[in-house]
């Protein structure tokens, strides 16, 4: 009786990922060790954790805190709008100058050198030097929203107008239409739909971080949320918290709809 | 017969209640954009000098104070590097579950589905630094909370991106695996994963991404990381030192960017 050679095994052990998989165990022990990272102390953070919870409940809703809180939330949502309205403006041009198949080789890079910038910094970072420059207030928050805005859209955008069909751009050109007739009839009908998309994302965006910028005094109710917090009025820290979880939530349900006004 | 009457067609791209929508929203727009500048409180005092503010910024932080890279930075970089990735590793052994848990294929019971959904949705809506501070509440300043705080917040990000992926697997490869009789613990092994796997390091990658640049801000209220010693550097107003760190950041960003995309493209 003649024995036929094996099978291969239908589920090979690949040894280059199973010692990738080892040598990431044992990297998490190593950090864990640096970093000072206990079972006590996380223990211990369990107690600390129910007191927390307890000086929280109930939520503060005492007139003068309630007043406190809707002049933050109404200047993080002004914060946010004109952020990304004028955050949008500047990144259309900003978009199309990066685009490749339309821009000059040496005005794509410089505009993707900026866009660089822009997305590498955290918005509650932009707002510090914002702070320095134009003082305490709503403008250093909106200023650096901007800047935050002009990252993430300008980039997103310039890979729209790349993946532009020029077909129908050069079907519009031989009418003998103008540039602008060009841009309207042929371009906006093709990129409209993911820029509303684009628009609808980075509000949601802005909107969260419109209530961070306060930390580093760049206006909004992070500045109540961080005093509060410094006093230990855990109860005010848990209203103004369900207020930004409520309008989020609130502004995640309408965005949808947007979008879908917009396909 | 006249046959002169031909029917006028209009061609038109909306109907009546896509362009009153369209139009709705123009206008609200507008209204939000005018509401907003005619109530912000702009002071405009601090706005005259400006130019000079900015110009004495960038002057007061040049040159870097480079003695300041080894006293202080280096590790507190080494640190953020800790508390991102391990926060993304966190976060992932809590999204996994989470995830299956979410997935219309794999789980029947609508409840569940809802309760996963709910914990992705709160996990979203509060910033990393929200979360930063309830966890240093908790475990008192540090890299503990910083990883916690990065982990919390990125399950949702995690959870809903791989929930997703999983609801798209094929359904072939599952039913032979159930076929043979397979447990439930081989099918996810054998069945799932390699449908899912090139989405999982995706998933992650973005991800990590991201929280290095989450956990360099994390400092500023006490969480660990490069951060604490951005915030000791601000309240000194040693400006040439937070130079120094504001480069450092930038180039770690790069660093990172640079890497995902090689790791993307060698993993997908």
């Amino acid at each position: 009786m003649t024995t036929r050679p094996a099978r291969p095994d239908a589920f090979p052990v690949d040894w280059p990922k199973r010692f990738a998989w080892i040598a990431l165990a044992v990297y998490v022990f190593y950090a864990l060790s640096t970093l000072d990272v206990s079972l006590d102390r996380i223990l211990r953070g369990f107690s600390q954790a129910a007191t927390l919870f307890g000086r929280m409940f109930p939520p503060n809703i005492a007139p003068d805190k309630v007043e406190l809180i809707t002049t933050g939330m109404l200047e993080s949502l002004q914060i946010a709008v004109l952020s990304t309205f004028f955050g949008i403006l500047l990144s259309l041009p900003l978009g199309f100058a990066a685009a490749r198949n339309l821009s000059p080789v040496w005005l794509a890079g410089a505009a993707r050198g900026v866009i660089a910038i822009c997305r590498s910094f955290h918005p509650v970072i932009v707002s510090i030097l914002f702070v320095k420059a134009v003082g305490f207030g709503a403008l250093a928050g909106i200023l650096a929203l901007i800047v935050a805005t002009m990252g993430f859209v300008s980039k997103l955008f310039a890979e729209v107008v790349e993946e532009l069909n020029a077909r129908q751009v050069e079907a519009v050109r031989a009418t003998g239409a103008s540039f602008f007739n060009v841009l309207i009839i042929a371009v906006m009908p093709q990129v409209m739909a993911r820029f509303v998309g684009l628009t609808v994302y980075q509000f949601d965006s802005n909107l969260r971080n419109s209530t961070m910028v306060g930390i580093v005094g760049g206006g909004g109710i992070g500045a109540p949320l961080f005093t509060a917090y410094q006093r230990f009025d855990f109860d005010v820290v848990l209203t103004i918290l369900l207020v930004i979880i409520a309008l989020i939530m609130m502004f995640e349900m309408v965005s949808a709809r947007i979008r879908r006004v917009f396909q | 017969m006249t046959g002169t009457a031909t029917p006028t067609r209009r061609w038109e791209r909306f109907t009546a209640q896509e362009r009153i929508a369209r139009s709705v929203l123009y206008i609200l727009t507008v209204i939000a954009v005018v509401w907003s500048l005619r109530t912000i409180d702009i002071i405009p005092e601090f706005l005259y000098d400006a130019p000079e503010q900015t110009a004495d910024l960038f002057k007061r932080m040049w040159p870097f104070d480079w003695a300041f890279y080894p006293k202080a930075v280096h590790s507190a970089l080494i640190e953020t590097f800790h508390i991102a990735t391990l926060g993304t590793i966190l976060a992932i052994l809590l999204a996994l579950p989470l995830s299956f848990m979410a997935a219309r294929n794999f789980t029947r019971n609508p409840v569940l589905r809802w309760l996963a959904q709910f914990i992705f949705v709160s996990s979203r809506s509060v910033n990393s630094l929200i979360w930063a501070l309830i966890f240093v509440a908790i475990f008192g300043p540090g890299a503990l909370a910083g990883v916690m705080s990065i982990a919390v917040r990125s399950i949702g990000f995690v959870g809903k991106l791989f929930g997703e992926a999983l609801e798209e697997a094929q359904r072939g490869p599952l039913e032979a695996l159930t076929a043979t009789g397979a447990p439930r613990s081989m099918i996810l092994a054998k069945g799932y994963w390699p449908q899912v796997e090139p989405a999982f390091w995706s998933i992650a990658l973005l991800r990590w991404d991201i929280n290095i640049r989450e956990s360099a801000v994390l400092g500023l209220v006490g969480a660990g990381g490069i951060g604490v010693a951005l915030d000791a550097a601000l309240n000194n107003l040693y400006w040439d030192q937070v130079g120094l760190i504001l480069a450092v950041i930038f180039a770690v960003v790069i660093a990172t960017e640079i890497v995902t995309s090689f790791l993307r493209s060698r993993i997908l």
